[in-house]
C-alpha cells in the first residue's frame, strides 16, 4: 500500500527550507504521494527515510522480465485481488516441463510442441511461453545435455532451470545465462551456493519452501545477498493449498505491503490425468499464479487455457474488439445473405456462431463501433444509418454479391428507412433482435 | 518476524439450500467465506452438480455430448435413470426445451407429465427448467410446479418478465426457485427484492446471474459472481446471499470450440477432448467465482470437476 502525504511528511526534515522548490515540506510530501515529484529533490533527508520511501514506492509485487528477445515475458506488478477492481496486469506464464531423463527425440518433440502451440484469438497471439527443464536424473551430464538441446533448438524460449543441486545447476546456468532464465530450486540447504550462481550470471532465482513462513525467511536472506529478482513457491501442490497460499501471498503483498512475499508466484500443476491438470491450471490462472508448470500441452488443452487466461486478463473497462471487415461464414455465393453487426468481440462470436449453426452460408459485415454491442453502439451514435451506409459502400462487398439487401439487427429496426435513403438501390431487412433467432430466420429465407 | 497469514473475516453468510427428499437430498451453499477459503471460515458444503437432460431428444446437442447418452436420450425417463444409475449422478436438471414455441411447442400438460414421470423414476433431487421463453415458461412452469409438489425440487428460471406467476407456483408447491437476470449485479438484486416482496423466502432462492461459456463472455459471469459473493459476505447484503447457479452445459455446448472438427481447426486438436475440456474449464472457473450449483452435460467433464472439487475441499 502506498504511503499517504502525511506518512511521507513524517519522514521529511520538516525544515521548510524550500530547497526542493516547494514552499513547505508538507506541500512537497503531498506531491511525492501523488508521484509528481522525486525524493531526490530533498538534499537533507536521511538515508534511512529515503530507503523507507523508495521501498514504499516500489510496486507491491516485483516486476520481473523472464527470458530475452521477442519471447521475453513480464511477470508481477499486480495490484488487485479481484479483476473487477482493476485489470490483472501480466498474464501468467504457461511453461512445459521437460525432464532430463527423456530421450533426445522426446525432448525435440516437446520443444516442437511448444513452437506449434501458437494460435491467434481475438487479435492476440497466444502460446506456451516457457520451458521448465527438470533435473530428475540429478546427473550433471544429462542435465547439461538436455539444456544443450534446448539452447540450440529453442534459443528464444525462456527457460526455468529446475534443480536443487548447485553443482548440476552450474553448467546449465552458464550455458543459458544470456537467455535470462530462472534458476528454480533454492531452499534453506543450498541458498548461498545458488545465490552465488545467480549473482555471477545475473539471473533470477526461484525459491521453494515448506510453507509461507519459511518462504518469507528465504526471500529475505536472498535479498540480503543482493538478489532482487525472485519467484516464489510455497511448496503447495494440492488444489486447496495452491488456492490458500496464492491468496495469502497476493493479500500480504497488496494489502499489507509485505515485501518478503512481494514476488511472482510459481505453481507446479503437473498431474497424471491431463484433464485434471488443465483444471489445476484454471485455478492458477484465476487465482494469482504468475507461472504455471504443466506436464503436457495438448492442443485442446492449450486453446482452453489460453482462452481463459485471455478472458480473465482483459481490462474489465475496455471491451474486446474484432477487426472491421466482411467475414464469410460457410461458402457464400453472390446470392448469399448479407448481415451486419458491430465489432464487440462477444457480439461477433455469438452472431457468427449462430450463423454457423444455421448452416446457411452468409456474408457478415462487422463494423468498427469501438467494441460496443449493437444497442450500446446505436445509443452512442456509432452505429448510425450514415456510418453503416458508408461502411457498406467502402467495404467492397458490392463486388461479391448480386443482390442489394442488407439484414440489420432487430434492435435497430428504427434505422431501416434511413439506411435505405443513404444506400441507394438497397433494400434493408430487419433481422431478429437476439442472435439465437438467426438460425430460424436464415433457414426460413432459404425454404 | 514470523509470517502472520492475512486471514479475513466476513460479516455475511451464503444461504444453504437443501433440495430433494429422503437420504438422497443434497445441500449446497452455507459458506461464510469466499469459495474454498476453508482456511478462514466454514465451507460447509461442496458445490453440487446436476446432469442436464431434456424432455425431447437432444437433436440440438453436438455429436460428442450426444454420444454418452445414445440409446437412452430419446426418452427423458430412461435418460434420467441412466444418469442416476450408470453415471451415479447426485442430481438431475430436466430442461423442458420441447415446450419452446420454436421447438416442438409442447403444452404445459405435456411438461407436467414428463416431470411426474421423471420424478417417479428417480430418487435423486430434480431441477426443473423451462425453455427460457419468458411467456411460455410462465404457463409451463406453473404446471410443472404442481407436478413436483412435495418433492422439494428446484424450479426456474424466474425472470423479470415472468417472475410473478412462477414465484407464486413455487411458493404454493414448496419448491426452491432460480431467479435469473442478465449479467448485472443490480438487476439480480432488484429481482430478488421483487421476489421476496411477494412473500417468498430469500432462503429458497438460487441466483442465476446468467452463465457464459469460456471465450464467450466468461469473464463477465465470473466478475458478476465475484461481486455478488463479496456483497453477500463483506457487506452482509441479505438480498445477495442466495447461492449461485452456473448453468454451464447449455452455454458451452453451442460454441464453436465444442463443435468444430479437427479437420477444420487443426490447431485446436481433437473435438472430443476439446469439448469436455471446454465444459470442465468453464465449470471450474464458475465455482472459483462463487457458483454453488452447476448444471453440466458431459459425464467426463463432470468426473474431472468432481475430482478437482475433492482436492479443493
Amino acid at each position: 500500500m502506498a504511503l499517504t502525504g502525511v506518512d511521507i511528511f513524517k519522514l521529511l526534515p520538516k525544515t521548510n527550507c524550500k530547497k526542493c522548490g516547494f514552499p513547505t515540506c508538507l506541500a512537497f510530501a503531498m506531491k511525492l504521494a501523488q508521484r509528481q515529484a522525486s525524493i531526490d529533490l530533498c538534499p537533507d533527508i536521511s538515508e534511512e527515510a529515503k530507503q523507507k520511501l523508495s521501498d514504499a514506492a516500489a510496486p507491491p509485487i516485483r516486476p520481473i522480465t523472464f527470458g530475452s528477445g521477442d519471447r521475453a515475458v513480464k511477470m508481477g506488478e499486480e495490484t488487485v485481488l479481484f479483476r473487477h477492481d482493476k485489470r490483472f496486469v501480466n498474464p501468467c506464464v504457461l511453461a512445459l516441463e521437460i525432464k532430463d531423463t527423456l530421450s533426445e527425440a522426446d525432448i525435440h518433440h516437446k520443444i516442437q510442441e511448444v513452437f506449434d502451440s501458437e494460435i491467434e484469438r481475438v487479435g492476440q497471439r497466444l502460446r506456451i511461453d516457457a520451458l521448465a527443464i527438470m533435473n530428475d536424473s540429478n546427473d550433471a551430464g544429462k542435465f547439461e545435455n538436455a539444456a544443450k538441446i534446448i539452447s540450440s533448438k529453442a534459443p528464444d524460449i525462456p527457460v526455468i532451470i529446475c534443480t536443487g543441486n548447485p553443482s548440476t545447476a552450474e553448467p546449465v546456468v552458464k550455458l543459458l545465462s544470456n537467455k535470462k532464465p530462472i534458476l528454480y530450486g533454492v531452499n534453506s540447504g543450498n541458498l548461498e551456493a545458488m545465490a552465488n550462481l545467480a549473482k555471477t550470471h545475473k539471473i533470477a532465482l526461484g525459491v521453494t519452501a515448506n510453507g509461507l513462513d519459511e518462504l518469507s525467511g528465504l526471500t529475505e536472506k536472498i535479498k540480503a545477498l543482493g538478489i532482487e529478482d525472485i519467484v516464489i513457491d510455497s511448496g503447495a501442490r494440492k488444489a486447496k493449498e495452491i488456492l490458500r497460499d496464492n491468496t495469502f501471498i497476493r493479500r500480504a503483498a497488496i494489502k499489507k505491503n509485505y515485501k518478503p512475499l512481494g514476488y511472482p508466484a510459481i505453481t507446479f500443476a503437473q498431474r497424471e490425468d491431463t484433464l485434471v491438470e488443465s483444471l489445476i491450471g484454471v485455478i492458477g490462472i484465476a487465482k494469482y499464479s504468475s507461472i504455471i508448470v504443466l506436464n503436457s500441452i495438448e492442443k485442446w488443452k492449450n486453446v482452453a487455457l489460453f482462452t481463459l487466461r485471455q478472458n480473465l486478463y482483459t481490462d474489465p473497462q475496455v471491451p474486446m474488439q474484432v477487426e472491421q471487415k466482411i467475414y464469410t461464414i460457410g461458402e457464400p455465393v453472390p446470392d448469399s445473405p448479407l448481415l451486419i453487426t458491430t465489432n464487440f468481440s462477444l457480439t461477433y462470436f455469438i452472431v457468427s456462431g449462430e450463423i454457423e449453426n444455421s448452416k446457411v452460408s452468409t456474408y457478415l459485415a462487422v463494423m468498427d463501433c469501438e467494441g460496443l454491442s449493437v444497442l450500446t453502439a446505436w445509443a452512442a451514435g456509432k452505429f448510425t444509418a450514415g456510418k453503416i451506409a458508408q461502411f457498406i459502400k467502402e467495404s467492397g462487398v458490392e463486388g461479391n454479391i448480386k443482390h442489394r439487401e442488407l439484414i440489420i439487427p432487430g434492435y435497430v429496426a428504427i434505422l431501416s428507412g434511413a439506411i435505405e435513403e443513404k444506400l441507394e438501390g438497397w433494400k434493408v431487412t430487419v433481422g431478429p433482435r437476439e442472435a439465437n433467432g438467426i438460425p430460424a430466420f436464415l433457414r426460413s429465407r432459404v425454404a | 518476524m514470523a509470517f502472520a497469514p492475512p486471514v479475513e473475516s466476513y460479516t455475511g453468510k451464503v444461504c444453504s439450500i437443501t433440495f430433494g427428499i429422503g437420504d438422497k437430498a443434497i445441500t449446497f451453499g452455507g459458506e461464510n467465506v469466499l469459495p474454498f477459503h476453508s482456511f478462514e471460515g466454514s465451507v460447509s458444503n461442496r458445490p453440487a452438480i446436476a446432469y442436464e437432460i431434456q424432455d425431447v431428444p437432444p437433436v440440438d446437442w453436438p455429436e460428442n455430448v450426444k454420444k454418452p447418452y445414445e440409446g437412452v436420450s430419446n426418452d427423458p425417463v430412461s435418460w434420467a435413470k441412466f444418469c442416476q444409475d450408470a453415471l451415479k449422478a447426485k442430481a438431475i436438471a430436466l430442461r423442458l426445451i420441447g415446450t419452446h414455441p420454436d421447438r416442438e411447442d409442447r403444452s404445459p400438460d405435456d411438461a407436467a407429465k414428463v416431470v411426474r414421470d421423471v420424478l417417479s423414476a428417480i430418487d435423486i433431487p430434480l431441477i426443473i427448467l423451462g425453455s427460457n421463453h419468458t411467456e411460455k415458461d410462465a404457463s409451463v412452469l406453473v404446471s410443472a410446479a404442481e407436478a413436483a409438489r412435495g418433492k422439494n425440487c428446484i424450479i426456474g428460471k424466474a425472470q423479470e418478465a415472468n417472475y410473478k406467476t412462477i414465484v407464486a407456483a413455487a411458493m404454493a408447491n414448496n419448491l426452491k426457485l432460480i431467479a435469473m437476470s442478465e449479467l448485472d449485479i443490480n438487476l439480480s438484486k432488484q429481482l430478488n427484492i421483487l421476489i421476496t416482496q411477494m412473500g417468498f423466502d430469500i432462503g429458497n432462492i438460487i441466483i442465476d446471474p446468467m452463465c457464459s461459456a469460456l471465450g464467450y463472455g466468461l469473464e463477465y459471469t465470473y466478475s458478476v459472481m465475484e461481486r455478488i459473493r463479496l456483497a453477500a459476505l463483506t457487506q452482509n447484503d441479505v438480498t445477495m446471499q442466495p447461492p449461485l447457479l452456473g448453468d454451464v452445459g447449455m452455454y458451452v455446448w453451442k460454441v464453436k470450440e465444442t463443435q468444430a472438427s479437427e479437420k477444420d481447426m487443426p490447431q485446436w486438436g481433437p473435438t472430443e477432448e476439446r469439448g469436455k475440456t471446454w465444459e470442465a474449464v468453464t465449470a471450474i472457473s464458475m465455482i472459483l467465482a462463487g457458483a454453488d450449483l452447476l448444471i453440466m452435460r458431459h459425464p467426463k467433464a463432470v468426473d474431472a470437476v468432481e475430482k478437482v472439487i475433492d482436492e479443493l475441499i
